[in-house]
């Protein structure tokens, strides 16, 4: 899947759970995308936020992040 | 096995507390109230003669057939039209009575024509049956006056299906009132006074060009040979049934399938099906011809490359290779780089296999079915907010319904039995709000107005639900109780603090909806004050980016004004196809297990590890979308496909194909080469839903059986295909028969462990859950607290589509299905339907039309930023400004290569319902459908078949 791809769905989700207050938003986008997403889907979302998560907004880069593989 | 025959009672059953007793023949029998004396006789098992009676239809009095005496009472009134009361002594049998029927029957007789022996209807005629039991021995009048017959008037043949005979009519009206009250059509009448009485089809058409949507109401109800189905004429009476469910749209009708040993002579619908309640549509009755159509394949078949020409082989070897290319893809590119997809036209016992050997056998979750492209943010939607994927209601919910809110469906199109139902609840007098942005036929059809009908630009539901969510909670039109006792406060508050934030308004959001405010205020206070109102919905709804969105916001709304829990309200999804339901409940997603249990729960992966006896993956597997990208990226390399055509059905064709291409082994499993399987290494021939048993799951969340009507074509039934292919890839499964497969489920589904082909056998269909709660199933879900505890409300913001119309698209698409095709139509391409629907068609309203030199019928090229392709325009009012609409029944009408890769945020479910798009006038066929048609030919080559046209 393509990193453009990835990071408009990811936003996507995040843009849903912003009505909500932040620590809430970011936690259900990051349990959304781990409930739902491959594994290898995760990994190039962590491989964006690695290579410094350009165009992801604000709440699905903190969600992003959240993935373990994201920190290695 | 014999003929399966349905009593008629002759007048409808009638539902009352009150009973009444009465004395029939010196007989004592206790009815309900309002019962015909007819019924109340038959009941007892006392069948009155009669012809212009028959119990799908309200009594008419007008054949004087039925005629009976009442003590006390004058003359001998007609029991179809008297309702009994108590005490009442009646004699369904005396000589005077007798005296009259036999001289009713002699005029009748004396104006038929007398060829019973070479008669279509000889042995299955009422006209027959009643000379017979009236004992008519001579008919004084002769054959020589002024008649109906002689000389004959011609037939009208004219619809593919079924003949208008004029001649042996009877003017009885059945057909006429079957269409008003069964169908809710109005296309036939009675024209002429008196001895000129005729029925007559529209304006005096013929039956194909007058208003008349086939669906066999007429010809079930005619008593005699006038209305007869052609496959009857031709093959004559049937001599035994199969009872079994339709594999076409997701109302799940249950038909007689009247057979002549190993060949089906016609389908009826069947009486006692609780979805039906005997009628049915032009797919179900008629358009089943597809199943043996000559372009069934039915040797299994490989091939090295997509370019090579098709090898026909055994079972064996076929199934074999199969087994041996997943094997290879897996020990060169992971246990990731493989998956399956389950088909919603295939049974439930069959979805559960291919789900259960992607996940045992594969050892991976990258299983998905179609309603990822339909109905999978009902799924999301309905379970976060009340705690469960399905539909609240049955269908006879409807008939309970005060407003009635039909949001992004087209019931009398995709639905057609359901909206005879709808349509019957509204002309006794239910309020009816449409919100879609065409003027689909419900909101004015005969009897039938929408009192709101709300034409929203596509795309913008979220903000209309909102809009109308205002206007609830800021007028005070909110069931309070309901919500303090059922649903969450705190979610609750959130959201009523949201939508009664002003950005919510009709005022503010009118603009952008392209609706009145005030037809939003309207609409809102309708529904809200409505004692039931009930929301149906179809893929309007759910084919956005927002579509999980909708879902929660029409939850949210009918929660917050007590529309959930009871007969005739609900929220209800019209799911698209047979299966649909049963295929998202046996687990075909890749996140969960049947029963909508995620893979990572501990405890229900043990449970499945047990049964199945291997260790299960607890990460989510790819949903197809993910799995195209990943072929195209290069990590996904192998496809299982049963009876799904992605190629043709799937959004943004071009990247779905290239998917394709990329992939090693891509094996389907059709009874068609369909689209799909233009790049596919092998082919499994599939069987139809008349060639095997199982069950199917409708909308209303009821499992009905399917039963094996004829042998399967290519030997093995679909699911023996999938356990043969199992077992190659060193996964043994040994079901000996698909009740087997039901067991299992049930052991291992806590929805359905009540579930069992005997209990479905004793029930007739059993509505899930079905368990030790509830042992006779659910008809109506969550009565008196919802299934997730407290109803959680969602809030909704309106997020506008990335999907915008600009200068260079400045039109939007929107896409759908018409009555008489079928989806990717490869089954109802392959039969007469095509005389109603040919081609797909470019509808564009007049301004549009006029503003690009648009005539009617010009070939136009519709743009998008994703392809082109070619179609024909049709110029209609039911389209509003800056929007156009298509189907996608066509595979060389390529409308999927317009649509876009945008998806719903939740689900990934394809945005079909917005696409900017272009409309010119051209005169030659678009790039790609040249490409198409090259590609085309070239694999009908390749299965050793000429193409069309190759011969000119």
């Amino acid at each position: 899947m393509s990193q453009d791809s990835i990071v408009r769905m990811v936003n996507q989700i995040a843009t849903f759970f912003a009505t909500y207050p932040r620590p809430q938003a970011v936690e259900g986008t990051y349990d959304h995308i781990q409930k739902f997403w491959d594994p290898r889907m995760r990994k190039k979302l962590a491989e964006k936020v690695a290579a410094g998560g350009e165009g992801l907004s604000e709440i699905a880069l903190e969600a992003a992040r959240k993935f373990p593989s994201a920190k290695s | 096995m014999s003929l399966a025959t349905e009593q008629d009672f002759g007048t409808p059953a009638r539902i009352s507390e009150r009973t009444v007793t009465l004395e029939i023949d010196g007989q004592s029998v206790t009815v309900p109230a309002g019962t015909s004396v007819m019924h109340a006789a038959a009941a007892m098992g006392t069948s009155v003669p009669k012809l212009c009676a028959t119990d799908s239809m309200e009594a008419f009095g007008s054949c004087r057939l039925c005629l009976v005496e009442i003590e006390g009472r004058k003359g001998t009134p007609a029991s179809c039209t008297t309702p009994v009361e108590p005490g009442m002594k009646v004699k369904t049998q005396t000589p005077r009575i007798a005296r009259l029927r036999r001289n009713v029957m002699e005029l009748y007789i004396s104006d038929h024509p007398l060829d019973c022996l070479t008669c279509s209807a000889n042995g299955d005629c009422e006209l027959q049956d009643m000379a017979g039991a009236v004992g008519l021995r001579e008919v004084r009048y002769g054959y020589d006056g002024a008649n109906h017959f002689k000389p004959a008037k011609p037939k009208d043949e004219s619809n593919p299906y079924f003949t208008f005979e004029p001649s042996k009519c009877i003017v009885c009206s059945r057909c006429v009132r079957a269409c008003e009250e069964v169908q809710g059509t109005f296309a036939l009448t009675i024209e002429g006074r008196g001895f000129e009485s005729a029925v007559s089809a529209g304006a005096h058409e013929n039956f194909l060009d007058s208003e008349c949507v086939s669906c066999g109401a007429c010809v079930q109800a005619c008593p005699t040979a006038t209305l007869n189905e052609k496959s009857v004429i031709e093959a004559g009476a049937p001599e035994h049934s199969v009872i079994t469910t339709c594999a076409y749209c997701g109302v799940g009708c249950s038909f007689k399938a009247d057979m002549k040993g190993g060949e089906v002579v016609r389908m009826v619908p069947h009486k006692d099906g609780k979805a039906n309640h005997g009628h049915s549509c032009v797919k179900g009755r008629f358009a089943w011809g597809y199943a043996t159509h000559k372009e069934r394949i039915t040797k299994p078949m490989i091939r090295a490359s997509i370019h090579d020409p098709w090898k026909e082989v055994s079972w064996e070897e076929a199934i074999n290779h199969a087994a041996s290319e997943f094997k290879r893809i897996q020990a060169k590119y992971g246990r990731g780089s493989v998956g399956g997809i389950t088909s919603s036209r295939c049974t439930n016992e069959e979805t559960y296999l291919i789900q259960k050997l992607i996940r045992a056998a594969f050892g991976n979750n990258n299983v998905d079915t179609c309603a990822r492209v339909c109905h999978s943010p009902t799924g999301y939607g309905l379970k976060t907010t009340l705690g469960t994927s399905a539909g609240t209601q049955d269908f006879d919910s409807v008939s309970e319904a005060d407003v009635i809110m039909v949001i992004g469906a087209n019931p009398t199109d995709a639905h057609p039995v359901f909206a005879s139902r709808m349509k019957k609840r509204l002309r006794e007098g239910a309020k009816l709000i449409v919100l879609d942005p065409r003027r689909i036929d419900l909101v004015r059809t005969p009897h039938v107005e929408a009192q709101y009908h709300l034409p929203l630009r596509p795309g913008t539901n979220v903000a209309l639900l909102n809009a109308l969510s205002h206007v609830i909670v800021t007028e005070g039109l909110v069931d309070e109780d309901y919500v303090a006792e059922r649903c969450e406060k705190e979610d609750f508050d959130l959201w009523r603090a949201f939508v009664a934030e002003q950005r919510n308004s009709p005022e503010a959001l009118s603009a952008t909806i392209g609706v009145s405010a005030e037809a939003i205020r309207g609409a809102a206070r309708l529904y809200a004050g409505a004692k039931n109102g009930a929301i149906y919905y179809g893929l309007g709804v759910t084919e956005h980016s927002q579509g999980s969105t909708t879902v929660m916001a029409m939850a949210n709304m009918a929660m917050a004004t007590g529309n959930i829990g009871r007969e005739g309200v609900g929220v209800n999804p019209l799911r698209g196809q047979n299966n649909v339901q049963g295929a998202c409940d046996m687990g075909s997603f890749p996140h969960e297990f049947s029963g909508y249990r995620h893979v990572s729960e501990e405890p229900v992966r043990a449970l499945f590890e047990k049964e199945w006896g291997v260790g299960l993956d607890h990460e989510p597997g790819l949903r197809i979308p993910n799995m195209l990208d990943e072929a195209v990226e290069g990590s996904f390399k192998g496809l299982y496909i049963q009876g799904e055509d992605i190629a043709q059905s799937d959004p943004d064709t071009q990247h779905v194909t290239a998917g394709l291409r990329a992939m090693e082994c891509v094996v389907i499993q059709d009874i068609f080469l369909n689209e799909t399987a233009n790049f596919a290494h092998v082919f499994l021939p599939g069987s139809s839903f008349l060639e095997k048993d199982g069950t199917f799951t409708n909308a209303e969340r009821r499992i009905s059986r399917v039963r094996k009507a004829i042998a399967p074509l290519a030997g093995l039934a679909d699911w023996e295909v999938t356990m043969a292919l199992s077992n190659a890839l060193g996964y043994p499964m040994t079901y000996k028969h698909p009740s087997e497969i039901m067991d299992e489920i049930a052991r291992v589904t806590p929805t359905f462990t009540g579930v069992s082909y005997d209990r479905i056998d004793e029930l007739g269909s059993i509505q899930w859950p079905c368990n030790a709660k509830a042992p006779e199933g659910t008809p109506t879900m969550h009565v008196g607290g919802f299934v997730r505890g407290k109803g959680k409300f969602i809030v909704t913001e309106y997020i506008p589509t990335e999907e915008r119309a600009s200068q260079r698209f400045p039109l939007l698409l929107t896409t759908g299905r018409i009555l008489s095709q079928y989806n990717v139509g490869q089954q109802t391409r392959r039969t007469d339907n095509n005389v109603w629907h040919g081609e797909d068609f470019l509808d564009i309203h007049p301004f549009d039309a006029e503003h690009r030199g648009l005539r009617e019928g010009d070939l136009v090229a519709l743009a998008s930023r994703k392809g082109e392709v070619t179609l024909h325009a049709r110029i209609t009012e039911r389209m509003q400004p800056g929007v156009v609409y298509t189907t996608f029944h066509f595979a060389d009408s390529g409308v999927n290569v317009v649509t876009t890769e945008y998806s719903d945020w939740a689900t990934n479910c394809p945005e079909y319902k917005v696409t900017a798009v272009q409309v010119r006038r051209v005169n030659h066929m678009s790039e790609w459908q040249e490409r198409y048609r090259a590609d085309h030919d070239e694999q009908e080559r390749l299965a050793g078949r000429v193409p069309a046209g190759a011969a000119e």
